[in-house]
């Protein structure tokens, strides 16, 4: 196991006069992973990487980012972080090339036209590179920001809702550039609330909300964990109750008798089998069925489930 | 200390091309305003009055006409350079960058400085088409306006810092600088004011600031040059210190 690339413990920010921003957080971040923070608007993503980036000052807690104390050596630590923010905030007026220059020079780096020049063609920037930033589209802007993040090859990234306002095309671009990042060994997290993306890209996912994180976990371990299939069935005849061999199934009778629905498994594949073990035994039962119906729950609907039971427990 | 060299030199080129960028309002604003000023006061009124302190009129304004345009336009720049980061958002570049306050100081003052002796060195040769002046000590007031704009630099940008609206950020420069550069000697020397003005005057800092930049024209002044000298560096420590704090405390700038 290596040593975490970012390490956070006990991290809390409340803001003046406003809520409870963060709350306790402990987090670890492993090298070369692709880490996405999943939570509802306010939920806390966007002040926890600001707090680790210096756009926000904690209210307790500590943050290591490659085995220095972020309050103390910031200036090392930083110089190998990067930040995309969520906003689209750039000087409008620039030429792309200008602002990628100037990221790079900022972050101490020497004058580098040939990395800039790689840079700039990886996003499909590179014949845009002598245009003001705001004749560009709002894809293209994201990119430059993108691109300027990338300026000083950091080795953690920070994406804010890379894909917020993006059109489903440029998205899964985006996650291409993305995972041509871990790719050449950038570590990467992501906040979104698509979930969607989380479950395309991420090694794991994290799930905030109200400044708490509820759950950190490997996704496909989260999925299988937290995962159901659901089946319907719709049966030839109506049932006035169940057999005996098919009542042992998490099954419900429906709609008059003349639905079944399975609901069980762990959404990676067990669900399934036991569904196929369910209308063999159907078949064996005699119980004739017309058509049926199955999905496995995607990480949209554990997370929705998550917050649910949170909500109700508050 | 740490300083990151490449960092401040990233700021001061941004701070620069910003300046090039908006060259009309930066440097043709100015000279044509200075050219109203000597066209009025130097030729056609400056004409008709008499020399003040063995000085032309026309020559004696110029220094108090520079420091005018030289207050306004540093403390607009600056306060504008840091304030609409702020405003549009951008500035989380420069709060995320391994910079402290020293390189973001020696970018954005180096850049005021620097624009500071250009929009001098422009408005001197202006000045040169309406009326006939010689520099008694050019270094030195090379040296003074450099000063002067690196302090009114730092000013600006704790305004700039300070200011949450357009509103505000246009105050201090027009309610407060320009009023005081006006009665701060820039048109009439303080010693020729009846009593009790004169000692009033000195109330007044600007014009030390004028008194000094007159005294490496014409090589006389209203104050002796080295407190003018030294309020000037004062100011300057004055600003360092404040924003130092600021960059410590995160005030404004960081959540």
């Amino acid at each position: 196991m290596h040593e975490p690339i970012l390490s956070i413990r006990g991290l809390t920010k409340t803001y003046k006069n406003g809520p409870r921003a963060l709350d306790n957080v402990d987090l670890d971040i492993r090298p070369g992973e692709i880490f996405a923070l999943l939570g509802p608007n306010g939920a806390g993503k966007t002040t926890l990487i600001g707090a680790v980036c210096g756009l926000v000052r904690p209210t307790g807690g500590t943050i290591t980012a490659f085995g220095q104390d972020l309050a103390k050596d910031w200036r090392k630590a930083r110089a190998r972080i990067g930040l995309v923010p969520q906003e689209l905030s750039t000087d409008m007026f620039e030429t792309v090339w200008r602002a990628i220059a100037y990221s790079q020079g900022l972050f101490g780096k020497p004058y580098d036209p040939a990395r800039l020049e790689e840079i700039l063609r990886s996003l499909s920037l590179w014949d845009k590179k002598d245009a003001q930033i705001r004749a560009l589209s709002g894809g293209m802007k994201r990119r430059v920001l993108i691109a300027k993040a990338l300026a000083h090859d950091p080795e953690l990234l920070f994406l804010d809702e890379p894909t917020a306002g993006v059109d489903v095309e440029l998205r899964k671009d985006m996650w291409q550039q993305i995972a041509a990042l871990k790719e050449r060994g950038v570590t990467i997290i992501l906040t979104t609330h698509y979930i969607e993306e989380a479950e395309e890209m991420a090694d794991r996912v994290g799930i905030i909300q109200g400044g708490r994180i509820l759950m950190v976990d490997e996704k496909r371990a989260m999925m299988e964990r937290l995962g159901t299939t659901e089946a319907v069935i719709d049966l030839a005849a109506p049932l006035a109750a169940l057999p005996a061999e098919i009542a042992a199934f998490p099954v419900e009778l429906g709609a008059g008798g003349t639905v079944l629905t399975y609901r069980g498994g762990n959404g990676q594949g067990g669900g399934r089998a036991q569904v196929a073990a369910l209308t063999q035994a159907l078949t064996r039962a005699g119980i004739g069925y017309t058509s049926l119906d199955i999905h496995d729950s995607s990480l949209e609907d554990i997370f929705v489930g998550l917050l649910g039971q949170k909500a109700e427990a508050a | 200390m740490y300083f990151n060299a490449r960092s401040a030199y990233a700021i001061y080129r941004r701070e620069m091309a910003r300046a090039f960028r908006t060259a009309f309002q930066s440097i043709l604003a100015p000279v044509l305003t200075t050219s109203l000023y000597f066209v009025v006061f130097g030729s056609v009124i400056g004409a008709r009055m008499e020399p003040v302190a063995g000085v032309p009129y026309g020559a004696f304004i110029i220094p108090g006409l520079l420091m005018l345009t030289l207050l306004g336009e540093t403390t607009s720049n600056a306060s504008f350079g840091i304030y609409m980061p702020r405003f549009t958002g951008t500035i989380y570049e420069l709060l995320s960058a391994p910079v402290g306050v020293a390189e973001t100081l020696v970018g954005f003052v180096g850049a005021a400085a620097t624009k500071g002796l250009i929009l001098a060195a422009i408005i001197l040769a202006t000045a040169r088409l309406f009326v006939d002046y010689e520099i008694a000590y050019p270094l030195f007031a090379a040296f003074y306006v450099m000063l002067v704009a690196a302090s009114f630099a730092l000013f600006g940008f704790i305004l700039g810092i300070w200011a949450d609206s357009f509103e505000k950020l246009g105050v201090i420069p027009m309610l407060i600088l320009t009023p005081l550069t006006f009665l701060g000697g820039t048109f009439y020397s303080i010693r020729d004011l009846p009593g009790p003005w004169d000692a009033i005057a000195l109330a007044n800092p600007i014009a030390f600031l004028v008194s000094g930049l007159r005294w490496t024209f014409y090589g006389t002044s209203d104050v002796p040059i080295a407190l003018s000298l030294g309020l000037t560096l004062g100011f300057l420590v004055v600003c360092v210190s404040v924003i130092a704090v600021i960059f410590r405390t995160g005030w404004r700038l960081r959540e």
